[in-house]
């Protein structure tokens, strides 16, 4: 449900979060004889965006930028999703829509519309922001979906993200990916003394908040699924180590009294525990800590570097990597470290696997020929595919909804550096996310609540 | 914030190597001035005479004949000036992914750490960290500068130069 969690800055009554779920009950209502007619099949390789209007939201109070900007966010989010296609406004033969216009659907059928999202942004005698949108199926004239929202004004882009999310999910059938953030590691300074800060973005790059000093090297942060905390490895302390953050709190704590390099953190499906590598001698071990009782168990035993674990969503098998056989190649293992079975068999090295949050496939990074490409696979290592490749691409995450990676492609030479990708399941739909300057290992958060 | 200050102070003296090493380098002709000018028994004259690192092949960790001889330099060295305690560096170049080159820059320190034991320097004295591909000292794009890249380098800790 859109319930607000508490916790979260944008709504911090349960007054609010009240007010949110009453109006999306009361607009539901309405909405509910509403036939599915525009299906969105995105189970395909590569589809056809979806046809969409976006006219401006109304401004119910008084502030037409802020209307005009959030519409501006919804329609750019659909439109980095591949699946959609927002209609040029300029096209748009009804003018002026609010959530409670109309449609002359004839007029949206003529410019080719399939959908269209109406709304109104009004301020609230109270300051706080309200708004309602409606989603409308322009062939069978009717509407799919009523919400409505409040929220305070600073929190306007959240709420479009929020929006963004109901609209993609109504006409995909699965949940959307708006409201979250990536967290990354931004990098400024020549190549051989960079410095390193963590950062944290909305996943469509903006309000970038930083969460280090730039002081010690960090590298590889992940969210946590469950709480606002992430794992990164940093060089504060004597050795190099894995610590969590709290990013409300900035309190930060090293995971484990480890005897040497801790490195490649990742929390498991629940929140309670953090599987990481230690590094012992010339080997690398896969370890899990128990965050709640601080125990640790190893988890893997060989004479080899085994790193970059990542538990299956169901928290029943982990896939990492290892190059025992001689080289890098995935395996998976029981959560308790048993019966690892090698998964990679093509031609190169690969490495980073991260599992999808469906649990369907694997993600990884494959080096051949000097080339490095981020691809995906089966749990069991069949159906390998290449999403995209090119001189260097690294360290895919998941999209909460297993819909979409994000990875980092770093150029060539002195002045090169990383940015921040984004591609999708089909692997046509590639974009890079703007960051303020050079970025690398970003981490998907799941869905904000 | 005692523990950070000397990881700092490290990487200074990392970045003060690597400027030696390149005018060592320009001075390859005139082998009396180098070694005239770095004083026995200092970091100068290790950097310069002894030599403070040694190269890997591309993801490997194996010790070559080159990387042997420089080891054993440095453990004679060592066991001379047993004042010293070093660090070794273990580092990867840019062409692999990061969290395997943390540990193979880890295997790289260690395999030297391993050769300066077995040739007499005490263990205790040698502490290890890799920065996996993190501290590139050549950014060139080409094997020229990525086998710069693959290195094991050998930080005197307290050295006065």
């Amino acid at each position: 449900m859109l319930a607000f969690s508490p916790a979260w800055d944008m709504a911090r009554t349960l007054k609010a979060a009240f007010a949110i779920v009453l109006g999306f009950a009361c607009l539901v209502l309405i909405s509910q004889p509403a036939r599915a007619l525009i299906e969105l099949d995105i189970t395909q390789g590569n589809i056809e965006p979806l046809p969409i209007a976006l006219p401006d939201f109304a401004a119910g109070g008084g502030d037409p930028k802020l209307a005009s900007d959030m519409t501006s966010v919804i329609a750019d989010n659909l439109r980095r999703s591949g699946l959609f296609r927002p209609l040029d406004p300029a096209a748009f033969i009804q003018k002026n829509m609010g959530v409670d216009t109309t449609p002359r659907f004839g007029d949206w059928r003529t410019i080719g519309a399939q959908a269209l999202v109406s709304g109104t942004v009004s301020r609230q005698p109270d300051g706080r922001l309200r708004a309602e949108f409606r989603l409308w199926d322009v062939f069978a004239a009717e509407q799919m979906l009523g919400q409505q929202f409040y929220t305070t004004p600073e929190n306007w882009r959240r709420l479009a993200h929020i929006i963004s999310d109901a609209i993609y999910e109504r006409l995909t059938g699965e949940k959307g990916y708006f409201d979250t953030r990536i967290v990354f590691v931004d990098e400024t300074g020549p190549k051989d003394a960079r410095v390193k800060r963590l950062a944290i973005m909305d996943q469509d790059g903006a309000n970038v908040r930083y969460l280090t000093r730039g002081d010690e090297l960090v590298l590889t942060p992940r969210f946590s699924p469950t709480s606002q905390e992430i794992t990164y490895m940093s060089y504060a302390g004597t050795d190099p180590s894995v610590y969590l953050l709290n990013i409300e709190t900035g309190q930060r704590e090293i995971v484990g009294n480890f005897p040497g390099m801790t490195f490649a953190p990742r929390f498991s499906p629940d929140g309670q525990s953090v599987i990481m590598s230690l590094q012992q001698g010339g080997n690398a071990n896969i370890f899990k800590m128990d965050l709640r009782s601080r125990r640790t168990t190893r988890l893997s035993n060989s004479a080899a570097i085994d790193t970059s674990p990542s538990y299956s969503p169901d928290g029943q098998r982990i896939v990492f990597e290892s190059d025992r056989g001689g080289s890098q190649q995935l395996y998976v293992m029981s959560a308790n470290g048993q019966n690892p079975q090698r998964i990679s068999f093509g031609p190169g090295r690969y490495s980073t696997p991260v599992w999808s949050p469906r649990g369907d496939l694997i993600a990884f990074t494959k080096m051949h020929q000097g080339r490095f490409m981020i691809g995906v696979m089966k749990p069991d290592g069949s159906g390998e595919r290449i999403l995209t490749e090119g001189y260097h691409n690294e360290g895919p995450a998941w999209s909460p909804n297993g819909r979409v990676l994000v990875f980092f492609r770093d150029t060539p030479g002195a002045n090169g550096g990383p940015q921040v990708w984004t591609v999708d399941l089909t692997g046509y739909n590639e974009q890079r996310l703007g960051t303020p300057a050079f970025a690398s290992d970003p981490s998907w958060s799941p869905l904000l609540d | 914030m005692l523990v950070v200050n000397k990881i700092a102070q490290g990487a200074r003296f990392a970045g003060v190597v690597a400027v030696m090493m390149f005018l060592a380098a320009c001075a390859q002709t005139k082998p009396d001035l180098a070694s005239g000018t770095a004083a026995p028994g200092t970091g100068q004259d290790f950097v310069v005479n002894v030599g403070d690192r040694v190269f890997f092949l591309e993801d490997q960790s194996t010790l070559t004949a080159q990387a042997r001889a420089t080891l054993d330099k440095q453990a004679q060295w060592l066991n001379r000036y047993s004042s010293y305690t070093v660090t070794v560096e273990g580092h990867a170049d840019e062409r692999g992914t990061r969290q395997y080159n943390l540990a193979l820059g880890a295997r790289r320190a260690n395999a030297a750490r391993d050769y300066l034991v077995a040739n007499g320097v005490p263990a205790a004295r040698i502490k290890t960290i890799s920065y996996g591909k993190e501290r590139p000292v050549a950014v060139c794009n080409n094997d020229s500068c990525w086998s710069q890249n693959r290195r094991a380098v050998t930080v005197l800790n307290n050295a006065t130069n």
